[in-house]
């Protein structure tokens, strides 16, 4: 599975909507502003770069303005004018309920996905195709394999066997990409979210290679708060600090200067969680039992709750660290409100059944607002923290990490065997089953859950290349104490 | 021969809109080309705040000539250019 390899044109067209959204709101002309992204991004006699024509460009680019101003790309009316909607996402109270939207006009209508005879077949004599095939699909007609799409079951051996590789499997990427089948075409060749088995992991977001899946936006939702004079807190996934090109203490000070009355790590609480989930493995170790999984990726919990609730034994009742941060901040702040900065789709969802976190801000998010006010981080004065975190909570974000932590305050004799699930796949999700099922791994006593390969850093709403963020992550984890001088 | 001087733009707006998948360069070129290239990151260019023209980036300088809305391929190409001549 590829780490983090952001389709580059697609995601420069994301940000710079947000970037032209955030610009026009913090203006005096938010309402016209946005109603002309269209047109100043495809002016008259413009190049046309994707599309059939520029009033298809525009459409597309319409269409993104709306999941860019936090609504449902669908539920907008297609006769709206764009200042309309730009007015009611200034009104709205709170923001929706699921993350992603589908943008159907940028949709390719992919063809369905199936087993294709190219023409590099050569109607060879061995013909292992047909033999292969157990549905009896596959036969050769007139010196050519054909399928019979009626009888296929696109188990794919047909194409394994062919010597000639002239068998090919047609996929539509997000279909393929989502690993609880919660994103399909329908009879009328529409893309559909079915939101009762969408675990926002956001990688058909990563997968489409048209960016027909987008995020709503919260980023109108928080800049009017913070317009409004509302104390307004950041708390920082620690996937952040490999994100953008500076220090940990300047890109504090950049957020401040956006507007944030205070900046909070969240490896605060992941100090927490490491030291509840280390007790907890120990104790359920102590009374006999088999194994336990990590909780505190957002789309491995929701996986568990539609897919896996067999697992939930097994699943630590430790919290996130995003759910002890909110709840230290609360506390001391009952006033303000928080905002998570979030290196993927999934934390929306937790942050909308946790009272504690008021917005998701992602870091995409994050990174058009720095364009749009023209700010350089890395001319930002230092900020320190005001408290530390341990070197094991700043590496949470990568893959191992949280596994790491929970050894890291175990005794040598009572130390965890970990299985870290770098990805979840449709694979993962058997091999999850299959553990839940017989009640035991074979391969640890620790699972570690990352739902994205690389972990945290490698989700879909980072800025950085996974190589280059791990490195600058890194030098921060090694220049921080160890935990056992950071908690009691 | 004049080396040719390859400058990535790391500046904030350079870096979210792209640049961030261009760090590559730095390791790539010298492999690449060793001691007749040079390339390293910069501070901001400053070209993204000319008429607030951030929808051109990432810019990369390749000697004196800018390259907008910059791809490892195209900077590739320009630097195999500025060889040539």
């Amino acid at each position: 599975m590829a780490i983090n390899t952001p389709n580059k044109q697609t995601s420069h067209i994301k940000r710079e909507i947000l970037a032209r959204i955030i610009r026009a709101y913090l203006g005096d002309n938010f309402e016209e502003e946005v109603r002309m992204i269209p047109f100043e991004m495809r002016p008259k006699g413009s190049e046309v770069p994707y599309r059939c024509c520029i009033h298809k460009e525009r459409a597309i680019l319409r269409d993104r303005v709306i999941a860019g101003l936090g609504f449902d790309i669908e539920e907008v009316p297609d006769y709206e004018d764009l200042s309309s909607t730009a007015k009611k996402s200034t009104k709205r109270e709170k923001p929706e309920e699921h993350p992603l939207t589908l943008l159907q006009t940028a949709c390719n209508e992919c063809v369905p996905a199936r087993i294709h005879v190219t023409d590099l077949c050569q109607g060879c004599v061995a013909r292992p195709c047909e033999s292969a095939c157990k549905f009896g699909a596959i036969k050769v007609e007139n010196g050519k394999s054909r399928i019979d799409q009626t009888k296929c079951k696109s188990c794919g051996l047909c194409a394994q066997v062919c010597p000639f590789q002239a068998i090919t499997k047609i996929i539509v990427p997000c279909e393929n990409a989502c690993p609880v089948g919660a994103i399909a075409k329908d009879e009328d060749g529409l893309t559909k979210i079915d939101h009762e088995k969408c675990i926002s992991c956001g990688k058909c977001v990563s997968a489409c290679p048209f960016g027909a899946v987008h995020k709503k936006s919260q980023i109108i939702d928080i800049i009017k708060n913070i317009k409004n004079g509302k104390k307004v807190i950041a708390m920082l996934a620690p996937a952040i600090m490999g994100q953008l090109p500076c220090t940990p203490a300047q890109l504090k000070q950049a957020i401040l200067d956006i507007g944030f009355c205070d900046v909070v790590e969240v490896a605060l609480g992941a100090d927490i969680t490491t030291k509840n989930e280390a007790a907890e493995f120990e104790e359920r170790m102590e009374k006999g039992e088999e194994f336990m999984t990590t909780s505190c990726c957002a789309a491995y919990n929701e996986l568990v709750e539609k897919h896996i609730p067999e697992i939930k034994p097994f699943r630590s009742d430790t919290k996130t660290p995003a759910y002890y941060t909110a709840e230290l901040v609360k506390k001391e702040q009952p006033d303000a409100l928080t905002v998570f900065f979030s290196p993927c789709v999934a934390k929306r969802r937790e942050a909308m059944q946790n009272p504690n976190i008021d917005f998701v801000l992602s870091f995409e998010e994050l990174g058009a607002w720095f364009v749009a006010r023209n700010i350089q981080v890395a001319n930002c004065e230092k900020s320190e923290f005001k408290k530390e975190s341990s070197a094991q909570a700043r590496n949470f974000a990568v893959t191992g990490g949280v596994a790491d932590a929970v050894n890291s305050l175990l005794d040598e004799n009572k130390k965890a065997k970990a299985h870290v699930i770098n990805g979840l796949d449709k694979q993962a999700i058997r091999d999850l089953k299959k553990f839940a099922k017989n009640g035991k791994c074979e391969l640890g006593n620790l699972i570690e859950v990352m739902a994205c390969p690389g972990g945290c850093l490698g989700g879909s709403n980072t800025i950085n290349s996974y190589r280059q963020a791990l490195k600058q992550l890194s030098g921060y984890v090694e220049n921080s104490p160890e935990i056992k001088e950071i908690i009691q | 021969m004049a080396k040719v001087n390859v400058k990535v733009c790391l500046g904030t707006t350079c870096f979210v809109m792209g640049s961030s998948n261009l760090q590559e360069l730095l390791d790539l070129v010298p492999k690449k080309y060793g001691e007749d290239v040079e390339v390293a990151g910069s501070p901001c260019l400053g070209l993204c705040s000319i008429d607030w023209e951030f929808s051109k980036a990432p810019y990369v300088k390749v000697n004196d000539e800018v390259i907008k809305e910059a791809t490892v391929e195209k900077v590739l190409a320009a630097i195999d250019k500025e060889l040539k001549a």
